[in-house]
């Protein structure tokens, strides 16, 4: 008996008791901490689920994101529809094809009282597209804007506050567009003046097409996500159409020697939009997913995504940022000092980037083969 | 006399045809039907009509896109074909063996890193601050626009098709009955005559192949024109890229990869005829 005397000591039926009830319950709380993670798969830009910007989300609620990364509103319409329902529990689209996924009817109604829209700058209280007949379809969660992106060696913050700068003899050759029509040709619009530069007639068309065509002999390639990075960051292009802070942001914190204006004629914004796919038997999660995202922490969080940075629609978000990065908030120009980033909305120097409105979109992707073929 | 179907026969001859039905024809049928749907509003509808083909033929960019694809590939091709024939000639009638087999394993080699790095790489040494321009620049030269140029996506084309011309050369280099070259240097045929006289048409089959195979590679290549020649100017594969980015018109990109598919077929059949011409069995 000698050997057991130790394990009897002290030993009381209570105790056991208590031990016993321990030990039961220990496979239940261990399922608890061990479940396997609940999955969510979210269509969207690359970055969008990767871990600086979705771990503590997965953290908080046993959630592990499955990622399907698009490159561009085509591509994602086109994985959408080639999908059965249900296929997507969150989508991000930028704000042109949000109205497209609505009328295909490829998201779920949002309940605008789950969200904490009050906290949004009111220019983003009702931001178009979102909404439909009252009812709310999406909601946006970052934006940014396009403008003259330059090398800070070659141009000045003086020079590059024209678009005219393409057309500069230094930069013969060094001009690079980012391949797709509705930015570049968005630009080169507010740069003939237009307002609307999306909803211009047939002679002021003419006159974008004419205007585009003179630049053709300055341009030194038309380059992709990848090429538009690479090319700015070696020096190989010198200015850059069709882009903005979200491709420098990323060169500048690396320490390239670039940068984005906004230049005299006015910019162009950029937003993406958070939905619920149609048929999600992840809703509730979903919906967390957006409340989480759209709500200040998740807002200072989204403004410095690794993948490429943005400017946050949510008034709480900018504080948050300014007290965990005050340097990033000053950068992007989301502070409280005059001539931040919505006194420039406010200013109407900032237009959205849209689909044309009197031509087809087909009229204007057709000029833009013509033009890189010119 | 034919003979009848064996399942001996079919074993072998089975898993071809399947393969080919499987990743030939039905994707190619597909494809065909594809190019006659219709895009409304972003979502391609099954549909019987012209209008793609209409389209896409009756715009000059896409007449304009063919020719310098064409071009650049045929050029690619020519010069793989020469500049492949010296090395190919070398290694298969003035090396060893082991030298041979050496040579043969190298040319192998590049094909273990990714083609898309290989590009990237080039543009280390094309950039107007990369390796060639800084070289260039202690000489007092300088610096050249070497990237972003039709040079540089033939050079994407070579890296591509090289190594691969080289090898198909070689096989038919080796074999090339050395009696013939003996022969033809014991009628005092000199050693350059000998080259296009004997051994150029001797091999013609394996050169021929060869460019034609570097033809192929080149002319549906994306990764050259796009990372080594700045998308500019645009290529057929660039053209179809374009074509899918806005709206989704995927049936006139199937348009124009049906050409470019055709146009290969057209290229390969007169090739190949070229090559077996004269031959009697």
């Amino acid at each position: 008996m000698q050997p057991y005397a130790g394990l009897n000591k002290g030993m009381t039926r209570r105790s056991l008791l208590a031990t016993g009830a321990a030990a039961l319950a220990t496979p239940m709380l261990s399922r608890r901490a061990f479940a396997a993670p609940t999955e969510l798969t979210m269509l969207a830009w690359y970055g969008h689920a990767e871990p600086d910007v979705v771990a503590e989300f997965e953290a908080e609620n046993n959630v592990k994101f499955v990622p399907k990364y698009y490159t561009g509103g085509d591509n994602m319409l086109g994985l959408i529809s080639q999908s059965p329902a249900g296929t997507y529990d969150v989508i991000l689209s930028d704000a042109e094809y949000v109205q497209a996924l609505n009328e295909a009817g490829y998201v779920e109604e949002l309940d605008p009282n789950d969200y904490a829209i009050a906290d949004y700058f009111p220019e983003f209280q009702n931001f178009p597209g979102n909404w439909s007949d009252g009812k709310l379809f999406s909601l946006v969660t970052r934006f940014g804007f396009l403008g003259v992106a330059y090398n800070t060696d070659a141009l000045t913050e003086a020079e590059a506050a024209s678009y005219n700068i393409f057309w500069n003899e230094k930069l013969a050759g060094k001009v690079g567009h980012f391949d797709w029509h509705l930015p570049n040709l968005g630009q080169m619009s507010l740069l003939n003046g237009n307002s609307a530069p999306y909803d211009i007639d047939e002679a002021a068309w003419q006159a974008v097409k004419d205007r585009t065509l003179s630049l053709r002999s300055q341009i030194g390639g038309f380059f992709d996500y990848g090429g538009t990075f690479s090319s700015l960051n070696d020096g190989q292009m010198l200015a850059f159409a069709g882009i903005g802070d979200w491709i420098t942001g990323v060169l500048e914190k690396n320490g390239a020697k670039v940068r984005s204006a906004i230049p005299e004629e006015g910019g162009l914004q950029w937003s993406e939009c958070f939905s619920i796919g149609k048929g999600s038997t992840k809703a509730d999660l979903a919906k967390k997913w957006i409340q989480y995202i759209t709500s200040a922490k998740g807002q200072a969080k989204s403004a410095q995504m690794a993948a490429y940075p943005a400017l946050v629609p949510n008034q709480k978000g900018w504080e948050v940022l300014q007290a965990e990065n005050p340097a990033e908030a000053k950068r992007q120009g989301m502070t409280s000092e005059a001539g931040n980033v919505i006194d420039m909305i406010r200013a109407g120097r900032i237009k959205y980037r849209q689909w044309p409105i009197q031509q087809s979109l087909e009229d204007w992707n057709d000029f833009w083969s013509e033009y890189k073929g010119a | 006399m034919r003979r009848p179907i064996s399942l001996y026969g079919l074993t072998f001859s089975l898993p071809l045809l399947v393969w080919q039905v499987l990743f030939f024809v039905f994707p190619l049928v597909f494809l065909i039907a594809l190019s006659f749907w219709t895009v409304k509003n972003f979502r391609m509808q099954p549909d019987f009509d012209s209008v793609n083909w209409a389209t896409m033929y009756g715009r000059s960019i896409f007449w304009k896109a063919y020719g310098t694809t064409f071009a650049m590939a045929a050029a690619a091709s020519a010069l793989a074909s020469a500049l492949a024939f010296p090395c190919s000639y070398a290694i298969s009638f003035k090396l060893s063996d082991t030298a041979r087999r050496w040579a043969v394993f190298l040319m192998v080699i590049p094909f273990f890193t990714s083609y898309l790095v290989r590009v990237y790489s080039w543009q280390i040494f094309l950039s107007d601050a990369g390796i060639i321009n800084v070289m260039l620049g202690w000489v007092g030269l300088g610096p050249y626009a070497l990237l972003n140029t039709v040079g540089a996506t033939i050079i994407g084309y070579l890296t591509l098709t090289f190594p691969l011309v080289v090898l198909l050369q070689l096989f038919s280099l080796v074999f090339i009955d050395r009696t013939l070259i003996e022969a033809a240097h014991n009628l005092r045929c000199g050693r350059l005559r000998t080259v296009f006289t004997v051994v150029i048409p001797s091999a013609r089959v394996g050169l021929v192949v060869a460019a034609l195979f570097a033809f192929i590679l080149s002319f549906g290549d994306f990764v050259s024109p796009i990372y080594l020649g700045g998308g500019d100017p645009t290529t057929l594969s660039i053209l179809i890229t374009d074509t899918t980015k806005s709206g989704q018109q995927w049936p006139r990109a199937a348009v124009i990869a049906l050409t470019m598919i055709g146009t290969l077929l057209v290229v390969a059949f007169a090739a190949v005829r070229f090559a077996y011409k004269g031959r009697t069995k």
